[in-house]
């Protein structure tokens, strides 16, 4: 089958974009999307043309490096999955496909379909950790903690910081991820001593990047890859609220 | 060359304790007066930056990732060993060793391996208490869970993604030491060169991926975490940037590279689907506890759905010639075996390179809803990347290169043989031998990075204490600077008319068909032969198009693909000389007449490791002599 495709390309973080039309796109429906990509990219280097820059690595939907908007929806139209494993049987002979990077004011478009999302790490330094020194923890079965803890607490830490919920939001916030960790950490025995300041210390950075203010769209929770319930979000913002609290 | 081990006298059991004792300490305040670089992030490059950084060092970490969490060990499902015991079903430090050793097919060192599983209890603490969240029962201890053919449960695991769960713990501990000033984080980072002063390495060269610009780093020892080399078969279940030039670049400046034909083939991925495959996917070999393995008995079944072969005309051969174990033989057997009946034309699918693992049966016995709690999320996956649906129509399989024992030569300190220069997790050779068991990557690479590395380089540190890092101004750095900048400029200028994934791919069938799941000597003779054949096509042919000072992903797979050239070739020469079959490494020539791996212990109980010398130029090889004095080398049966 043949697609049409209409590609972001921006050769740099300060330069402008603009949509490019490939037209004939030659795809096997058994093919995954990046693939579909890596054989238009052998097409235009043979041309001489610039290959088009995206992220990617693992492609089996765990590391977080791939995504774009496909059609306007991040990692595409199958939930729970990321663009790395959509694969074309989900589309048409004579299909048109728009792909943009992701779109957000925290995310800076570094080249094409390439984003910076280093203001995630950032928000993780601000306390998405325990503090614990190698070598100086306990027993590991010292501290039980109960199954519906343990399993929710896992639920939280599955998110894979891809990005594609601040891509989706309209307001380019970073709710979601943030309180999946916040969540994560703070349900757990071993983060309680850190619980309240980290709550404040990753809502602060998330709050100094320029990422938006959660309207409860909730359109993060219907793109989220792993499938992360915004629940979390309000955990989050009890805790953070109980924190101001605390230190008032 | 002399190659010593440097492992420490006295039994097996007490030789790290002793160790310990024996080595130099750096005092608090003179921590601060070191610089460390890390390369890598995985597992291995995040517990050594997180735990170096802890102890008052100065780390600057490196990884060519956006962030240090998508190092690919995130990529691990199974599981990690300990030998916590918590089970009570006899398990025990001695044990793990024991396994390990004899899962390696004894061509692992003892001493190394000892350590290995004596910390595995301690990583298990560490990693519950930064957080990770481990399945628990309902007493809220613990679960573990019997991995790999283990007789005991050791494995610990986080559903079916310990290894995204144990990188996020490792992260975070390094991202808290960023926040702390004492780690610098250079993401979307290369090392393109280690530079090497008098033997002693002095710091590392690297290529910011989005400017282009070309940088010196020095420090006073320079640690490589940098993975495995899998993808120099292309086709792999390693993440696409996985690559070995930071090992390969060391290798070049007289690092030697040890075992490089030990690979491991994982016997549960999905097959290829085209030409266009750019990756393969394993799925849990757990799958192999229900599902049965078989072709059709004819080769005139070929190109019939699995529905219209009567079962009097299915082989299930692993049942058929293995009957105590069946269809869960080790991976390598399982492995091989799927290959012989491919080869006889016996395969099924579109491409006929697979065979079925059929859970049928099981949801005839089990019913549907058990086999969806046991595997609902792996048959997701296999429909999701297939379009078929495993609940109704049999599973197709394929093995897929998976994990390299192979890297680069180290001692017991995990110092390579050029001083200053260390090797940790999957990059360096030393613990598992020529076959890795189930669950034991997780657990080496941490291992490393948390226990052993931050005591180690201390030692090494103590020694050279008020000496000072070299200037990154000095000429030997601006020689290896010089050298980058032209291998780029030489890359852009060929402007041929083949991409590099068209020669990647074409290294990697040839690297595949000689030196994958089995060899012989014709094969590898061959290959030997080709490669450097293609690698100089490469050189005349190859088209990278884009600059060199911007964000270019040809230009980098380019780079890498040089490497891959350059490994391949001594990967192949090392499967030659090895003339005997042990774990991995397959040698047609070498098997017993039921067709299992023979191995010779009387003219191979060595480490190989290779001095590299450049395409084209013979290896030079030395050996390390393997002594076992606990594990009586045996051979493996699983008749």
């Amino acid at each position: 089958m043949k697609v049409t495709l209409n590609v972001w390309r921006q050769e740099g973080p300060h330069r402008e974009g603009r949509m490019v039309r490939y037209e004939n796109v030659d795809v096997d429906p058994h093919m995954s999307f990046l693939e579909m990509l890596d054989q238009l990219n052998e097409r235009l280097i043979l041309q001489g043309e610039e290959a088009i820059a995206f992220d990617h690595d693992c492609r089996e939907g765990i590391c977080g490096a791939c995504g774009v908007m496909i059609d306007g929806q991040a990692h595409g139209p199958l939930p729970e999955t990321t663009t790395c494993q959509l694969h074309m049987r989900q589309f048409k002979d004579g299909d048109e496909i728009h792909i943009e990077p992701w779109r957000a004011g925290a995310f800076p478009v570094v080249k094409d379909l390439v984003v910076d999302r280093s203001a995630f790490d950032r928000v993780i330094q601000a306390g998405g950790f325990i503090s614990v020194n190698t070598g100086s923890a306990p027993d590991a079965n010292l501290v039980p903690v109960e199954k519906k803890i343990a399993d929710s607490a896992m639920d939280a830490a599955t998110c894979i910081g891809c990005g594609a919920c601040v891509a989706q939001c309209p307001n380019g916030a970073a709710q979601l991820f943030t309180s999946a960790k916040v969540a994560h950490l703070g349900m757990l025995p071993q983060g309680q001593p850190e619980r309240w300041g980290r709550a404040a210390g990753m809502v602060g950075q998330m709050e100094e990047e320029s990422f938006g203010s959660c309207t409860n769209f909730t359109e993060c929770e219907a793109v989220c890859p792993k499938g992360i319930s915004v629940d979390f979000i309000a955990q989050m913002n009890r805790d953070f609220l109980k924190a101001k609290l605390r230190s008032s | 060359m002399n190659l010593d081990a440097k492992i420490p006298s006295g039994s097996v059991e007490e030789k790290w304790d002793k160790h310990r004792f024996q080595m130099k300490l750096v005092n608090p305040a003179n921590k601060r007066k070191f610089e460390i670089i890390v390369v890598g992030s995985g597992l291995a490059g995040g517990s050594a930056s997180a735990t170096l950084a802890e102890l008052g060092y100065n780390v600057k970490c490196f990884c060519f990732q956006d962030s240090p969490r998508r190092a690919h060990s995130i990529a691990a499902q199974g599981g990690i060993n300990a030998a916590k015991n918590y089970q009570n079903d006899g398990d025990s430090i001695y044990r793990l060793f024991y396994d390990t050793v004899k899962g390696g097919d004894f061509r692992s060192r003892e001493a190394n391996v000892h350590r290995l599983a004596q910390v595995s209890v301690n990583i298990i603490d560490q990693c519950v208490a930064q957080g990770v969240p481990f399945a628990r029962e309902y007493g809220g201890l613990l679960d573990n869970r019997s991995f790999g053919g283990a007789q005991v449960s050791r494995t610990f695991y986080a559903r079916g993604q310990t290894g995204q769960q144990l990188l996020l713990g490792a992260y975070s501990a390094l991202e808290r030491q960023i926040a702390g000033g004492k780690v610098k984080m250079f993401s979307r980072t290369e090392m393109l060169d280690v530079v090497v002063v008098d033997g002693r390495a002095r710091g590392i060269v690297t290529r910011d991926l989005i400017s282009g610009k070309v940088e010196s780093h020095s420090a006073d020892a320079v640690v490589l975490a940098t993975g495995g080399y899998s993808n120099v078969f292309y086709l792999s279940t390693n993440a696409k940037g996985c690559n070995v030039t930071a090992a390969w670049r060391a290798a070049r400046r007289g690092a030697l590279f040890a075992n490089p034909c030990y690979t491991q083939i994982h016997p549960t991925c999905i097959p290829a689907s085209g030409d266009y495959q750019s990756k393969l996917t394993l799925m849990s070999e757990s799958l192999r506890n229900d599902g049965r393995i078989w072709v059709p008995k004819s080769v005139e079944d070929k190109g019939k759905l699995a529905s219209q072969i009567p079962e009097s005309d299915r082989d299930y051969y692993l049942e058929r010639k293995y009957p105590s174990f069946g269809n869960l033989v080790p991976r390598d057997v399982a492995s091989r075996n799927a290959k012989q009946v491919v080869d006889e034309g016996r395969g099924v699918g579109p491409t006929e390179v697979g065979v079925y693992l059929d859970f049928a049966d099981a949801i005839r016995r089990d019913g549907k809803a058990s086999i969806e709690a046991r595997y609902g999320n792996l048959f997701e996956m296999y429909e999701r990347i297939t379009g078929e649906d495993p609940y109704s129509v049999a599973m197709r399989i394929y093995p897929a290169p998976h994990y390299t024992m192979g890297g680069l030569w180290v001692d017991y300190n995990l110092m390579t043989n050029v001083d200053g220069l260390y090797a940790i997790g999957e990059a360096n050779f030393s613990d598992h031998g020529a076959n890795r068991l189930g669950a034991s990557a997780l657990m080496q690479g941490l291992a490393d990075g948390y226990f052993v590395l931050p005591y180690t380089i201390g030692d090494y540190l103590a020694r050279h204490l008020g000496e000072g890092v070299l200037s990154a101004e000095d000429p030997a750095f601006k020689a290896a600077e010089q050298e980058v900048r032209q291998r780029t400029e030489r890359l852009l200028s060929i402007g041929g008319k083949r991409t590099v994934d068209s020669f990647h791919r074409e290294l990697g069938r040839i690297c595949w068909e000689a030196c994958g799941m089995s060899r012989n000597k014709k094969g590898l003779e061959e290959a030997i032969q080709r490669i450097p054949e293609l690698h100089e096509e490469f050189w005349q042919n190859v088209n990278v198009t884009g600059g060199g000072e911007s964000f270019n992903q040809s230009l980098e797979k380019a780079g890498r693909a040089v490497d891959f050239f350059e490994l391949a070739e001594v990967m192949c020469r090392d499967a030659l000389h090895r003339e005997e079959s042990c774990g991995g490494h397959f040698r047609e020539e070498h098997q017993t007449p039921e067709g299992e791996a023979l191995r010779n212990d009387e003219d191979f109980s060595y480490v190989a490791a290779w001095e590299a010398r450049g395409s084209g130029e013979t290896p030079i090889l030395h050996k390390e002599p393997l002594e076992f004095e606990n594990v009586k080398p045996s051979q493996r049966s699983y008749k």
